[in-house]
């Protein structure tokens, strides 16, 4: 274990250019047309300095802060997935007629990415989606290339959103392993700093290389301080214990039909989650058909011709489709990946139209059981 | 990615290979079956009963269809033609390519059911997965006890595999077929399939049954046999569901807790039972 480093902002910023000067592009929170998404990043500069985001159900806005702090916000639309498993990806394009398919185009170098500011919630999630495209007998490498690829500085959060609940989900509001560099953000009104501690040997090289002063014990005590108390200040909690038997019990329930007269199948849901891998494949042809091509593209349990087979629908019922979204995520992901499908980021929650809220859901179907 | 030859039908699971469709014929009026050889000299297929194949036909589309037949390098498939893949694939002349992905998911488990009577009933095109399976019954035709093969379907028009019914005939199986509705010709029985289960000779406590068919016929035939003694854990079926990528990574073939393309599409009865009860899931 190396001791943590204490950085100042310009000390942050030496770190994301050195990173870039080390061939990865660097990503990270900005500030785009009313939101913090992720994109490219030059700088500290480019961060959301002073912003924060206000979230409920349904419900998402910036505002001020009153300080200057480079990560006083939580998740919002955006993941770290659109990295990792692009949400368009070309497969592989063809010749007509040739008696040997074999890809055109020999396959991209990965972009290398380094990640600012992944949150304990995502770099969760980044893990559970690694099982996911790892698992079973033809495991998809190409996920895990991009993600053993990807230098990972994750931020420790010392304030928690209106809908979040890592803590329900074991997931934050500390980063767990998986990082390369982990900062806690300290900011007051006389001081802006960051102590940082190394979660790899490639992490530690670096902090090495930026040569700032070890933090001291106060400074460590005050970060770790802060992060504790922002566990016991989640916006929503879900109550974990037994609760795939409970649903896998409820599979019949008249409440799955109930919530599809609200759902608008929207998938906003699934799209803003960042476990969530459903994809399709779509092939094309060139005008002339001298050559086909096959891409891949994220697709939702919500659209209607998702379980489409020749006679129709499976999931026949927007009701069918939430139960699958809600019983996958919280039942039968710990049968397929032993694990949850859900790490408590609550962008569900904020980005549904209508405002329905996964844990406040849970919660009903938890209660009609009891009073059953 | 990596070299040509790793896996049985080609490279990455993702990237099809061409086979050349070396003989096309017509089994009814809207089905029919493509013998396709390797269009490459080293490609092979090393498949089993119940495993199926991801069929892509030029710029129009991939889907799955099982192995009824053949070789590791002349594998049968045997297509009904319901959309605009499988009319594609319908349509193709000898010598034309297709785009081919596999083997994938999980077989009939026969060397289980070694010593056991055997039902193995199917509904329409379900006779095709069965196909091969009860070849390789026929092949070692003393390894079972009574074999009775069920096949119902809308018309007799609509019954595949004829000179192969004869043939299975002839090893010994008892074959039964019912049609929903006859015509001037038909001299058997009308009805659905699960109505053939009495006609069996075979002791339901030692009895493994293989089923294949829509699902609602699965469900009745589960019933039936379930009544006429045979365990749920000696029921066998094989499942469908939309599928994109076959290696369990795409999502669509979800059933509760299982992945159809890679857990199955062969499941044993008493494990998706409970699932296959809960409407639309
Ligand atoms: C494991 C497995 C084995 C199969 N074996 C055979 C076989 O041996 N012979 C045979 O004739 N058919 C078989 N089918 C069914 C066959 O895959 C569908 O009939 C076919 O996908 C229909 O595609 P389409 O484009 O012609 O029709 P459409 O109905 O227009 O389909 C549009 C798309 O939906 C999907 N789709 C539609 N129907 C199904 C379906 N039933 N199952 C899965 N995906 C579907 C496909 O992605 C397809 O491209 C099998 C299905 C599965 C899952
Ligand atoms: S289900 Fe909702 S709260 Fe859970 S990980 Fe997905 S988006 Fe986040
Ligand atoms: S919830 Fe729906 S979209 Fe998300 S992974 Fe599960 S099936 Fe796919
Ligand atoms: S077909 Fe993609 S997961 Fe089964």
């Amino acid at each position: 274990m190396t001791v943590p480093s204490l950085l100042t902002t310009a000390d942050l910023d030496r770190l994301i250019r050195m990173l870039a000067d080390g061939g990865y592009t660097c990503v990270g929170p900005a500030l785009r047309d009313g939101a913090i998404v992720y994109d490219e990043i030059g700088g500290v500069a480019d961060l959301p300095a002073g912003w924060t985001d206000v979230q409920d159900a349904g419900r998402y806005r910036l505002e001020r802060r009153g300080d200057g702090a480079l990560f006083g916000y939580n998740v919002g639309a955006h993941s770290w997935k659109k990295y990792l498993f692009p949400p368009a990806e070309q497969l592989w394009r063809i010749p007509r007629a040739t008696d040997t398919i074999r890809p055109l185009t020999p396959p991209q170098h990965p972009v290398r990415h380094a990640f600012i500011g992944v949150r304990g919630c995502d770099l969760a999630a980044i893990g559970i989606q690694g099982r996911v495209f790892g698992h079973g007998e033809h495991g998809d490498g190409r996920y895990a290339a991009r993600r053993d690829a990807a230098f990972v500085v994750a931020v420790n959060c010392t304030m928690a959103g209106g809908t979040c609940f890592c803590t329900s989900m074991g997931t934050g509001p500390a980063a767990g392993p998986g990082y390369d560099l982990a900062l806690t953000e300290l900011v007051d009104a006389d001081r802006h700093g960051f102590v940082v501690d190394a979660g790899s040997e490639r992490g530690a090289a670096l902090l090495e290389r930026l040569a700032c002063p070890a933090a001291g014990d106060a400074e460590i005590a005050d970060a770790r301080a802060r992060v504790d108390e922002t566990a016991g200040r989640m916006g929503r909690t879900l109550a974990t214990d037994g609760l795939r038997e409970v649903l896998l019990r409820q599979l019949d329930s008249p409440h799955w039909d109930e919530v599809g007269e609200r759902c608008l199948a929207c998938a906003n849901c699934t799209l803003v989650c960042p476990t969530c891998f459903c994809s399709s494949v779509e092939d094309v042809s060139d005008l002339d058909g001298s050559h086909a091509e096959r891409w891949r593209r994220w697709d939702s349990c919500f659209n209607p011709g998702f379980s489409h087979i020749h006679g129709g629908e499976v999931r026949n019922s927007t009701g069918a489709r939430y139960r699958q979204w809600l019983t996958h995520k919280l039942a039968t992901w710990h049968d397929q990946f032993g694990t949850s499908g859900c790490v408590g980021c609550g962008r569900c929650v904020t980005w549904c139209p209508v405002g329905i809220d996964l844990t406040a859901e849970a919660a009903r179907l938890r209660e009609r059981e009891d009073s059953a | 990615m990596a070299a040509a030859t790793e896996r049985a039908c080609g490279t990455s699971p993702l990237l099809p290979h061409a086979w050349r469709v070396a003989e096309a014929w017509r089994e009814t009026g809207d089905v029919v079956t493509l013998a396709l050889e390797p269009a490459a000299g080293d490609g092979a297929c090393d498949w089993q009963p119940g495993q199926f194949n991801m069929l892509y036909a030029f710029g129009v589309g991939e889907v799955p269809i099982s192995v009824s037949g053949g070789t590791s390098r002349r594998l049968l498939h045997t297509i009904r033609e319901v959309g605009p893949v499988t009319r594609a694939l319908g349509a193709l002349a000898p010598g034309s390519i297709v785009g081919l992905r596999g083997p994938f998911g999980t077989a009939w488990p026969l060397r289980e059911a070694r010593g056991r009577d055997l039902v193995i009933a199917a509904g329409g095109i379900g006779l095709a997965p069965l196909r091969a399976l009860i070849d390789t019954v026929c092949r070692e035709r003393d390894a079972f006890g009574q074999v009775a093969v069920l096949y119902g379907t809308r018309s007799p028009a609509d019954q595949l595999y004829g000179p192969d019914l004869d043939r299975w005939r002839r090893a010994g199986l008892q074959v039964e077929m019912t049609v929903d509705h006859a015509d001037v010709d038909w001299r058997g029985p009308v009805g659905v399939v699960t109505s053939l289960v009495r006609r069996v000779r075979s002791d339901g406590q030692r009895t493994t049954a293989f089923l294949c068919g829509p699902e609602i016929m699965m469900r009745f035939m589960a019933r039936e046999l379930e009544q006429a003694g045979v365990a749920d854990s000696h029921v066998w079926v094989s499942l469908e569901r939309n599928m994109q990528c076959a290696t369990g990574h795409c999502g669509h073939c979800q059933l509760g807790p299982v992945f159809v393309c890679a857990d199955g599409p062969v499941f044993a009865w008493q494990h998706v039972r409970r699932l296959l009860t809960v409407r639309a899931l």
